[in-house]
């Protein structure tokens, strides 16, 4: 009986984790769209101030170190969790949600430091796509940390058991991909303005 | 357009109240008194439990798709309401302002649009699909339950404001599709549009999740020896259907949100200056709105494969094109969205490519209706009404498929481009095609769903109604389409227009009779159940494994999982006296409790398109955390299932 109830257990994580997958090609169209939006409106500055005249490298570069280090932190706290060690697996989300924390504060503070310039998004329909395309990102990852807020509410609240453990296996595919999208922002928008 | 916001009630004021015209002030009262009307009979007959327990937080598909299909048709009378008012206005409105102000007349056209594309024929596909697929393959329930109400309820939260623009407000101007410059804050400020932009997207978010929902469904939880070439045409198509669905919407996202940021946030993306590139909008949202017009299509075309089959007793003829026909359609779909704006200004190259596609896809459509030819060729028909609706689809789908290969010849375009010989041809593919089908398929699985038959009668009445109403309202549009009328006339001065206007007036008039004739069915059929019933669970000598289970179905749908070993293998074990295999069950099955987090989500939803539309941020805010708030409960609700015992003395079969 316990063998079945196993079974019928790991055909729904199945289902889950294709659905997941499924979802995550959807929100990778949508990214698409965005960024050949961004593509077609990447010249229209208006008169208004470019990306070379914006860009701070060094913002740049810690951002994108916070973020890529946050997919091995989370990527580890999976790993602890396949492993049996919840404690470790929970310590690792933290570190994950700082990570992620102290990215979005950096994005947070460069997208006010544009609009205080100036540069908002109702500059120009460069600056209009640019803040789509990099605050649709930031919104991805808040909802992954409230996402892993609450899975390490529930790694200290609940018995720790097969479905926490699909919920974080899903939750560190959605950060990887939004690992993947922040490369893609960081050499489509970021990269060609300081070559 | 320096508005006044106040914090508390954003631009909501008295000047919202809609006493700009009577007719939209009676529209408003109406929608009302629906409401209040609704809300008051629950009331008086002391249902408010059941309707709660029952219907509204049940996350069985049958419910949900139950109740989705009720929502259609409630939007299929107001999508009407605004097609027979435009076809009076355009009777009357030679030389004259008709009845109708300008700015109300453009609302009607918009709001009739949007209504049947995304309130009606939504809604009643998606409720198809939830009745019917997991009965198909033989699945105790949809892969996510409770995410499939969710779905519902967002769907419903578009619809609900859809519905209060009329009371609260105004409705867009600017047409079904929303182009810019014109939709932009510059030239049409106030609410119309941000209602149109967050109904369709509250309900898009819903519709995404469908899509995932029924292709994690179909591909994963089939009755074993199931295999996808056994599946019948209507899963088949379910299944295109989805997955056009998981591309194709963020498309309508993205477009919609970024005219969002436009209106709402000074943003340029469409607009004329600073940057904007308004072509872009054409493209983002017929990228969505091509393969949208096949999402809705191809689960019709399912229908008709069932119903044909059925009704002619013989078996599908060509299954395997049909099969192949619908996956390249799917694909296809995404490489003619150009056709709907050849005139945009495209090099000559450009638009041949696209044309040459757009002609290409009539090829894998006529492969399908040639099927249905040699499906009915040689076999015993029987004229019910399920039946009448196809084939009168067959006939009259084939004059607008022709009018279509006609609109893809870019020169051609040119000249018809905006008139009514559009309208004519896409109400001659949607109608006959979309709306044919669906109500083929509430009258062919009525009985599974409810143990009685709607009366074939009143059936037969409103096809014929709907037929030549069809032909008498559109027919006239493709001839003024050639002399030259353009689309959208709220009035105009030519002589020559009028009488096929009052034709097509007449056609509108038959089509009423036709709706009518559809709810004298439904009310004739419950009144005479008891004659009316089916016992048998097969009522129409069916072949797909939902007739093999009783009418309605159990909560559980199988009392146990068949073993399919070939297409139509119910129809096979009928006739061969030798039953179904099935998989040994256990002796309780697990069902998935009612959840609270569907309507939870559809009144977030509601909230956050309200507050967005009305600039009360207050709102959209607590709507959101209600919806987030929501799913995070969800997170730890423990004991989401419950145990029933299918053998309560249940046949199988």
């Amino acid at each position: 009986m316990i063998a079945a109830s196993d079974a019928v257990e790991e055909q729904i994580d199945s289902e889950t984790e294709f659905g997941f997958w499924l979802y995550l090609m959807s929100d990778a169209v949508l990214f698409s769209l965005i960024f050949a939006t961004f593509a077609v409106m990447s010249t229209n500055l208006a008169g208004g101030p470019g990306g070379a005249d914006l860009f701070d490298i060094k913002n740049l570069a810690v951002q994108t170190g916070l973020l890529l280090i946050s997919s091995l932190t989370i990527a580890l706290a999976h790993h602890a969790a396949v492993g049996g060690h919840v404690a470790r697996a929970a310590v690792w989300l933290v570190v994950t949600c700082i990570l992620g924390a102290g990215f979005l504060v950096l994005e947070v503070r460069e997208l006010t430091e544009f609009v205080v310039k100036g540069a908002g998004p109702d500059r120009s329909g460069y600056l209009s796509a640019f803040f789509t395309l990099v605050g649709t990102h930031g919104l991805h990852v808040t909802a992954g940390l409230i996402w892993a807020l609450t899975l390490i509410v529930q790694t200290t609240l609940t018995q720790p058991g097969p479905r926490l453990l699909s919920r974080l296996s899903r939750l560190t595919l959605f950060w990887h991909f939004l690992d993947i999208v922040w490369i893609g922002v960081f050499s489509l928008v970021y990269l060609p303005e300081f070559l | 357009m320096t508005e006044h916001v106040s914090l508390l009630l954003g631009r909501l004021g008295p000047d919202a109240l809609p006493f700009y015209s009577w007719v939209a002030f009676s529209g408003a009262l109406v929608t009302l008194a629906g409401g209040v009307g609704f809300l008051a009979v629950v009331t008086w007959l002391g249902q408010w439990r059941a309707l709660w327990t029952g219907w509204l937080t049940s996350v069985d598909h049958k419910r949900i798709g139950i109740m989705y299909i009720v929502l259609a048709l409630v939007m299929l009378v107001r999508g009407f309401v605004d097609a027979i008012m435009m076809r009076l206005q355009q009777a009357l409105s030679y030389n004259s302002d008709g009845y109708l102000p300008p700015e109300h007349f453009e609302q009607i056209f918009s709001s009739h649009g949007t209504i049947m594309i995304f309130f009606m024929a939504m809604p009643f596909m998606t409720g198809l699909l939830n009745y019917i697929i997991p009965l198909q393959i033989g699945a105790r329930d949809v892969a996510f339950p409770v995410l499939n109400a969710i779905s519902f309820w967002l769907t419903a939260a578009g619809a609900g404001l859809m519905l209060i623009s009329l009371v609260i407000g105004r409705f867009s101007t600017a047409g079904w599709t929303g182009y810019p410059p014109y939709s932009g804050v510059e030239f049409t400020p106030g609410v119309g549009v941000d209602y149109w932009i967050w109904s369709i997207m509250v309900s898009g978010v819903g519709t995404t999740m469908t899509g995932i929902n029924f292709v994690v469904t179909i591909l994963r939880k089939r009755a074993p020896g199931m295999l996808l070439m056994r599946m019948p045409m209507f899963t088949w198509t379910g299944l295109c259907s989805s997955i056009l669905i998981i591309f194709a919407f963020p498309a309508l996202t993205v477009a919609t949100g970024m005219l969002a940021l436009d209106r709402t946030l000074g943003m340029h993306f469409f607009t004329n200056d600073a940057g904007g590139n308004m072509m872009n909008y054409m493209n983002l949202f017929w990228i969505w709105g091509h393969p949208e017009v096949y999402i809705l299509i191809l689960p019709a075309f399912g229908i008709f494969s069932e119903v044909v089959a059925t009704f002619s007793s013989k078996r599908l003829f060509g299954y395997p094109s049909l099969v192949y026909a619908t996956a390249v359609i799917a694909i296809l779909s995404f490489t003619v969205w150009l056709h709907h704006f050849f005139t945009m200004g495209a090099s000559a190259n450009v638009n041949a490519v696209f044309g040459i596609a757009t002609m290409v896809i009539a090829v894998p459509t006529g492969v399908k209706v040639f099927d249905w030819l040699f499906t009915m060729f040689r076999g015993r028909i029987r004229f019910e009404p399920p039946m009448l609706y196809t084939i009168g689809f067959m006939c009259l789908f084939v004059i607008g498929g022709m009018s279509g290969v006609l609109l893809a010849i870019p020169p051609i375009n040119y000249s018809t481009h905006n008139t009514t010989f559009l309208v004519a041809h896409f109400h001659n593919m949607v109608i006959p095609g979309v709306l044919f089908g669906y109500l083929a398929g509430y009258m062919y699985w009525f009985p599974k769903a409810f143990g009685f038959h709607l009366d074939p009668t009143w059936g037969a009445r409103s096809f014929w109604f709907w037929l030549i109403g069809f032909l008498l309202a559109f027919m006239p549009l493709y001839l003024l389409g050639l002399m030259g009328m353009p689309r959208r006339m709220e009035t105009y001065g030519n002589a020559e227009w009028q009488p096929l206007l009052i034709v097509a007036f007449i056609g509108a008039c038959l089509i009423l009779m036709g709706i009518v004739c559809l709810v004298i069915q439904l009310w004739v059929s419950i009144k005479y159940r008891r004659a009316l019933r089916d016992t048998t669970g097969d009522p129409w000598d069916g072949r797909t494994l939902e007739w093999s289970m009783p009418s309605p179905p159990p909560e559980w749908n199988f009392d146990a999982v068949p073993v399919v070993t070939t297409r139509d293998a119910f129809h096979e074990a009928k006739y061969s006296g030798t039953p179904m295999k099935s998989v040994p069950q256990p002796g309780t099955l697990h069902v998935p409790r009612n959840s609270v987090v569907g309507p939870c989500m559809g009144f977030g939803g509601f909230c956050v398109g309200f507050g967005a539309v009305w600039f009360i941020w207050w709102l959209a805010l607590a709507g959101l955390a209600v919806a987030v708030g929501a799913l995070i409960g969800r997170a730890f609700v423990q004991n989401t299932e419950r145990e029933v015992a299918p053998d309560l003395g249940a046949k199988t079969t």
